[in-house]
């Protein structure tokens, strides 16, 4: 099939410039002297100046990390244990319950998950802060987790485990020292999807936030209702900029790694 | 004991965090609305048998009565079926052309399609602001071709919230396609050509019926979060646009009240059920085929 017509070739060029170019745009008026976003009045970083000095993002940003770190790991931790639950538990009662309230939060509109969860903590008189977003966080976002983890387990040999048992490992230590570094790419990818979706969340924690703790979403959600300003421009780019160095590099650091290994396995034949 | 720790606390979690805060949701949305802290009535302190005696189906009854949530429910469907069809035909040549393309561009042609996925939805939605808006780049771009002689309003109305929701979700159209015709044995529209197919009529009978799969899964992954999406249709979106979420989040946040936005949250959910079982049942048949 490796035969690109004018037509693919033109569907590409369209699509890829549909998926970038906006960004591109944000990018390039983020630089722009003036103040009215459309006209173009020369080079000027001006605007990344001015954020650094506006206390409010600064504050909202380090919630956000905050709350991010905190949740992506929980959510890590249970998550794995949720898929190896799902995946090696064999049967047990409510499992389907189990498996439902797993897949359920994928789909679910973000306004009926934060509703439910801030009806609970009133519910219960916890107060609202950087505590009930990190509870709201890991719930959702453990899910996702256990998505990714349970799909590495289910492809992944189990005679390896049962070797590790066999050879006199409790069935934790065969847990450790087999299991989880076989998983670990999964675990680490399912850590930095759980990440990325604490601080890209807007609709959660607007339910779950209280006026002590703002994350930047909510801050920057708040700031362009009233319209387009250069400076949310220069902090999405900022935002942009981490996450494409940081996607690269974690892509090239798992084909280092993939690379490696086949090396290895090719020197294991050699001398076996 | 260990596996027992290890079910139990996942377990645990997700039924005091996502199964218990739903229970809750279904009964306040049976409570009044009440000048109050919490602003609702009854609560549990009333003593349990008035509280059960104090609920009803009110707030159902006035969400029938009120024609704004019936036209909210119904456009959100319409917005969200308009932008899957729209999706469709964006993803579809896309992921078609990727599957074409030399097999060792393919990963990197993957990452350019997940890379946009990773960066902030929010920023995402907002870059189309400055893009739509009357003297944006778009509007610009058009006047200086001479397409048009007057700006277009484009920001603040429903095409808008299209152009929002086909870009923030083709990713997850063009993927599964993806999967789906890369899957594709190519020899088999080699032998429907030679076998007197032409090209379209290859692409009709053979490759679209072979990515039925790719379509339908990509469909559901549009449509089920279009569904009660908040953030496009109130950023791009004007107060012509109705949709679900949007109403959701402003009889909480600005009317502030609980129990109808409870209501709505349940019907919601109801209306939701449907595709995520046609979705699960068709993920399982597909898993079956597969094995």
């Amino acid at each position: 099939m490796n035969r690109l017509s004018w037509f693919n070739v033109t569907s590409l060029t369209l699509g890829f410039a549909f998926l970038y170019l906006p960004m591109v745009i944000l990018v390039i008026y983020s630089f722009n002297e003036s103040k009215l976003v459309t006209v173009w009045a020369g080079f000027s970083t001006k605007w990344y100046g001015e954020l650094l000095q506006n206390e409010a993002f600064l504050d909202a940003a380090w919630v956000t990390i905050k709350v991010a770190v905190l949740s992506s790991t929980f959510a890590t931790v249970l998550g794995t244990m949720a898929a190896y639950v799902l995946v090696r538990g064999g049967r047990f009662l409510g499992r389907t319950l189990f498996s439902g309230m797993i897949y359920a939060p994928l789909v679910m509109p973000e306004v009926i998950t934060g509703l439910s969860l801030l009806l609970l903590f009133i519910g219960i008189g916890l107060d609202r802060g950087v505590l009930t977003i990190v509870l709201a966080h890991t719930t959702f976002s453990m899910c996702y987790v256990s998505v990714v983890v349970s799909s590495r387990l289910m492809t992944f040999d189990r005679s390896l485990e049962e070797a590790a048992l066999d050879l006199g490992c409790s069935s934790f230590d065969a847990f450790r020292l087999v299991t989880l570094p076989i998983i670990a790419p999964a675990v680490i990818s399912g850590w930095l999807l759980a990440f990325t979706l604490s601080l890209d969340d807007l609709v959660i924690a607007s339910f779950t936030a209280g006026p002590s703790a703002t994350t930047l979403p909510i801050k920057i959600f708040s700031a362009v209702r009233l319209g387009v300003s250069p400076e949310i421009n220069a902090l999405s780019t900022i935002m942009i900029g981490i996450v494409t160095v940081g996607v690269i590099s974690a892509s090239l650091i798992s084909k280092r790694n993939s690379l490696r290994q086949q090396r290895d396995e090719q020197a294991a034949a050699r001398t076996a | 004991m260990q596996r027992f720790a290890l079910i139990a606390i996942p377990y645990a979690w997700l039924l005091a965090l996502f199964l218990i805060p739903f229970v809750i949701v279904f009964k306040i949305s049976l409570s009044d609305i009440a000048l109050a802290i919490p602003p609702y009535t009854p609560t549990l302190s009333d003593g349990v048998g008035p509280f059960f005696s104090a609920l009803d189906f009110e707030n159902f009854a006035f969400l029938a009565s009120d024609d704004l949530y019936w036209k909210a429910y119904v456009s959100s469907l319409r917005i969200a079926a308009i932008s899957t069809i729209l999706t469709l035909l964006v993803g579809y040549p896309i992921a078609y052309a990727m599957a074409r393309a030399p097999e060792e561009w393919r990963p990197t042609l993957m990452m350019l399609v997940i890379l946009p996925f990773w960066t902030s939805f929010l920023i995402r939605v907002y870059a189309w602001m400055g893009i739509l808006s009357q003297e944006g780049f778009l509007n610009q771009f058009l006047l200086w071709t001479g397409l048009i002689d007057a700006p277009l309003t484009i920001l603040n109305t429903t095409t808008a919230v299209y152009i929002g929701i086909v870009y923030t979700y083709v990713p997850f159209m063009i993927l599964p396609i993806f999967a789906a015709l890369d899957r594709l044995d190519g020899s088999l529209i080699e032998a429907a050509e030679d076998l007197g197919c032409s090209r379209l009529q290859a692409f009709w009978l053979v490759t679209i019926p072979l990515s039925k799969n790719g379509i339908i899964a990509g469909s559901f992954l549009v449509f089920i979060p279009a569904l009660g999406e908040f953030v496009i249709p109130s950023l791009l979106g004007g107060s012509g646009t109705l949709m679900i979420g949007k109403v959701l989040w402003e009889e909480f946040f600005n009317n502030r009240d609980w129990p109808v936005a409870s209501a709505v949250a349940v019907i919601l959910l109801l209306i939701l059920i449907i595709p995520i079982v046609l979705f699960q049942r068709n993920q399982q048949r597909q898993a079956e085929e597969e094995a």
